[in-house]
């Protein structure tokens, strides 16, 4: 449609070759291109140490600030890992793990993981980081308001952190703080640990929202002459999605955390029924506390697709540029990741069988889980088919996306099993959950994280990361997690319960102490291979392979800026022009596997290169 | 700019200008200035933040067993001995309304680079959003110490009226203080001329330019727009 429009309006073309003058390639490749809408951006430069590296408007620097920051988050939700399966597996060992602290300990690692790790280091540190340059702007839309965002979230991490060191503790009411638990005083944290985790939360959602808004504004109205939202890499898309279900779903998160916070302060009963609490008739009295289930539900279904579809997005891109391939069904691809955002806003009460609702309640719901399986397996048959006879480079990237793949078809098969009522009554609090979730978007989505800071770390650093600490990191981190969640599967079918301290005598754990203790051997050992990765990050940014320009001969616009590592305002004098989608691999007839997106049509004349 | 018009003069209509915005490159919405959409999108966002508010609202009002206080007792206004229901909300309305209608104004003079009168429509919006947070502390200050209405309890019935009265009228006051200190500032800056210089702003080194006097507006008109809501469902229901 948009096509036959571009040929009948001969306006433009009179037009763009007035405005090439100092553009390279002939004036019908220009053709193509419309002429430039939005007048160039002006960029704040900083001169000094603070305004070039801490209140800094770089997107690209606020993007490794985010990534530091939550990978810093990250090591202390892995810190706590420990400490729990050290508990589980063994369970005199270490006495100074009461059941106190192993509550508080599941709570943040829970919290930790899910807000302060993944979505953060998703949207917050890749966002940043790529989506100016893959859409060839100088940078976010409103480079101020990034920056304010970043120190939002710091803040945020601070005050979560601060609970640790509060009278009481952190909060251990779980990472889902249903009430009334989470504000009785049974309930270790219930006194500040709670406060400060709903402050913390609240912080982050409005520092996210400033992010999100610049993330969601610089895709829609700010891509360089020729991107087409047909022409974005699908890692754009993905964090695109996400990013608008963000600003949709955190609002419940945050109605929810204020509502309980007046609960906690001034005594409201807007989550509390009436309840006796040690013999004592408690003020409460009238909530819901279903309510907030449903709140707290309606940002945390969402916020699983806010981790797995820029995951989803960039081990399209990753496995595309090693494989040497177009991604199959580039269309359907992005159409599967907007379906499954939307979708996902109709499964969130999936999570709450269990807390008694209607039988069609259950059975709507149960629908729309199964249906949202559809686009999410479209776009597993697609990954494989591009990797179908594909020309496969098997280096630590791939590797990741491969080991993405197999776990995330695992994760996503017992997501089936869940979704169905009849078969989550008896599953649900079990194990069972523990391993669905822990493989579907705990594991699947890491997984691509480290792919993605393998690909893209030349491009920040200029260096590569050393191939062989990456090639034993992946396989221990790997078959590790296999060790970790498969046997869970096991223990929930079972029955062993989740969140329990400890199961004593019960007839579970005699039947699975071996289990238990091999599962904590493999997951000291998975924690322990992330400090080789650690270690492979800070040795490669002294001594690592210097990398040339595009080590990886990809075509998307972020390797083809004039200085690499990218500088502040990215382009350099002249914004590029995107002639193709970013796909164009092993094209018949060109004269090397890949056609870069700047590449205009006159110099791929001959070659069977098709018009995206 | 005369690139950006004659762009838009050429653009297709209906359904399939529609399609053909979406597959162009640059921009999805044509002619439209960036803080525009950020404005719209977080707009957007809000309106979730008040749907859960209120929809919460709505389920435990549903649900709760004790009585429900009835809002023209509640909210009514002693004149002269005799309990007229809902006259104050009537007035806190109408001043609100109308500061949507002065800031409508402050806009099309802003357009028009008129910087009088369009500083002075941004400080009548101001002085309406005044009055309205001030009536509300007023209401506020009456529905505490005269009528006994606490968060957590009340006099008249169930519990959660008050909780559910102070959060959501407090959440919505908070919105139009915010919107008030803008519109100081910015019909300070408008009578100095900021926006016909394009002088930097202090905090994000970006020039002043009168669309932003639009984007002020769509807040300002959207607080309003949320007040009609929870107008209707808390005085009206």
């Amino acid at each position: 449609m948009s096509e036959d429009y571009y040929d009948s309006n001969t306006s433009y073309k009179a037009q763009s070759s007035e405005t090439i003058s100092s553009g390279s390639g002939s004036v019908s490749d220009i053709d193509y291109v419309k002429p430039k809408e939005v007048p160039d951006q002006e960029l704040y430069h900083g001169h000094s140490f603070i305004t070039k590296y801490i209140f800094c408007q770089d997107a690209k620097v606020i993007g490794v600030q985010y990534t530091l920051t939550a990978v810093f988050t990250g090591i202390i939700g892995l810190i706590l890992s420990w400490m729990m399966r050290m508990q589980l597996g063994f369970p005199e060992l270490f006495p100074v793990l009461t059941s106190e602290t192993y509550y508080q300990f599941v709570t943040m690692h829970g919290m930790i993981m899910v807000v302060y790790l993944l979505t953060a280091l998703f949207l917050g540190g890749f966002g940043n980081y790529l989506i100016p340059l893959m859409v060839g702007a100088r940078d976010m839309v409103f480079p101020y308001v990034n920056m304010v965002s970043y120190w939002m979230f710091f803040v945020a991490v601070l005050v979560l952190m601060a609970s640790f060191f509060v009278p009481g503790g952190p909060t251990g009411a779980g990472w889902t703080l249903y009430p009334p638990q989470t504000l009785l005083e049974g309930t270790p944290g219930s006194g500040i640990g709670i406060m400060l985790m709903l402050i913390s939360l609240a912080l982050f959602v409005i520092g996210f929202t400033m992010g999100g808004l610049n993330y969601v504004i610089t895709i829609l109205q700010a891509r360089t002459r020729g991107m087409t939202l047909m022409r974005m890499p699908l890692t754009v898309w993905g964090i695109f999605t996400a990013t608008i279900l963000a600003l949709l779903a955190f609002p419940a998160l945050f109605v929810g955390a204020i509502m309980m916070s007046l609960d906690k302060l001034l005594g409201t009963s807007f989550f509390m029924p009436t309840i006796i609490q040690a013999g004592e008739m408690l003020e409460y009295g009238g909530g819901s506390p279903i309510l907030f289930q449903h709140l707290f539900w309606f940002f945390g279904h969402p916020e699983v697709y806010i981790v797995a579809l820029p995951a989803f997005g960039i081990v399209s891109d990753l496995i595309s540029v090693h494989a040497r391939k177009n991604i199959f069904g580039y269309r359907m691809m992005v159409w599967a990741i907007v379906a499954i955002g939307a979708i996902s806003f109709f499964v969130w009460a999936h999570h709450m069988y269990v807390s008694g609702m209607s039988p069609w309640f259950g059975f709507f719901f149960a629908t729309t889980t199964l249906i949202i399986a559809i686009p999410t397996a479209m776009k597993v048959y697609n990954w494989v088919l591009t990797l179908w006879k594909g020309n496969i480079r098997m280096n630590v990237v791939m590797l990741f996306c491969l080991g993405f793949l197999i776990t995330f078809v695992n994760g996503g098969i017992t997501g089936l099993f869940l979704g169905n009522v009849a078969v989550d009554v008896p599953l649900s609090d079990t194990y069972f959950v523990i391993a669905h979730f822990h493989m579907v978007m705990g594991i699947a989505p890491v997984l691509v994280i480290l792919g993605a800071i393998y690909h893209w770390f030349p491009l920040v650093t200029g260096r590569f990361l050393d191939e062989k600490l990456g090639k034993w990191h992946f396989w221990i981190t790997f078959l590790g997690s296999y060790s970790i969640y498969f046997p869970m599967h096991y223990l929930g079918f079972i029955g062993v319960p989740r969140r329990y301290f400890e199961m004593y005598d019960s007839p579970y754990m005699t039947s699975a102490v071996g289990m238990n203790q091999f599962i904590s051997l493999a997951a000291f050992i998975v924690g322990a291979a992330q400090f080789i990765f650690l270690f492979n990050i800070i040795k490669s940014l002294k001594i690592g392979k210097l990398a040339d320009k595009n080590p990886w001969k990809a075509n998307s616009l972020e390797w083809y800026t004039p200085n690499v590592p990218p500088v502040h305002g990215n382009w350099g004098d002249k914004l590029p022009v995107v002639h193709r989608w970013p796909y164009d691999y092993n094209v018949p007839g060109a004269k090397e596997d890949f056609i870069p997106q700047t590449t205009p049509p006159s110099e791929v004349k001959d070659t069977g290169v098709e018009k995206t | 700019m005369s690139e950006q018009t004659s762009i838009n003069n050429n653009l297709p209509q209906g359904f399939k200008g529609l399609t053909s915005d979406f597959g162009s490159d640059q921009t999805a919405f044509k002619g439209v200035n960036w803080g525009k959409a950020m404005m719209w999108i977080f707009l957007l966002s809000d309106t979730f933040i008040f749907s859960c508010f209120l929809i919460s609202y709505m389920k435990v009002r549903a649900s709760v067993v004790a009585e429900w206080p009835y809002p023209s007792e509640v909210f009514a206004l002693d004149v002269g001995g005799v309990p007229v229901p809902l006259l104050l909300i009537a007035i806190m309305t109408f001043v609100l309304i109308t500061s949507s209608g002065t800031m409508a104004l402050a806009v099309k003079y802003g357009y028009e680079k008129n910087k009088k009168l369009c500083g002075m429509f941004l400080l009548f919006t101001a002085l309406g959003g005044l009055t309205f947070v001030g009536m509300q502390a007023f209401e506020w200050s009456k529905l505490i110490f005269h009528e006994g209405v606490r968060p957590w309890g009340n006099p008249f019935g169930a519990a959660q009226f008050g909780s559910f009265f102070f959060m959501i009228t407090g959440f919505h006051g908070t919105h139009v203080s915010i919107g008030v200190i803008f519109l100081f500032i910015f019909s300070r800056k408008a009578f100095r001329g900021d926006f016909d210089t394009g002088k930097k702003g202090f905090f994000t080194s970006m020039k002043s330019d009168y669309v932003a006097i639009e984007i002020l507006g769509l807040y300002w008109h959207f607080v309003d727009l949320v007040w009609v809501f929870i107008f209707a469902f808390f005085y009206l229901w």
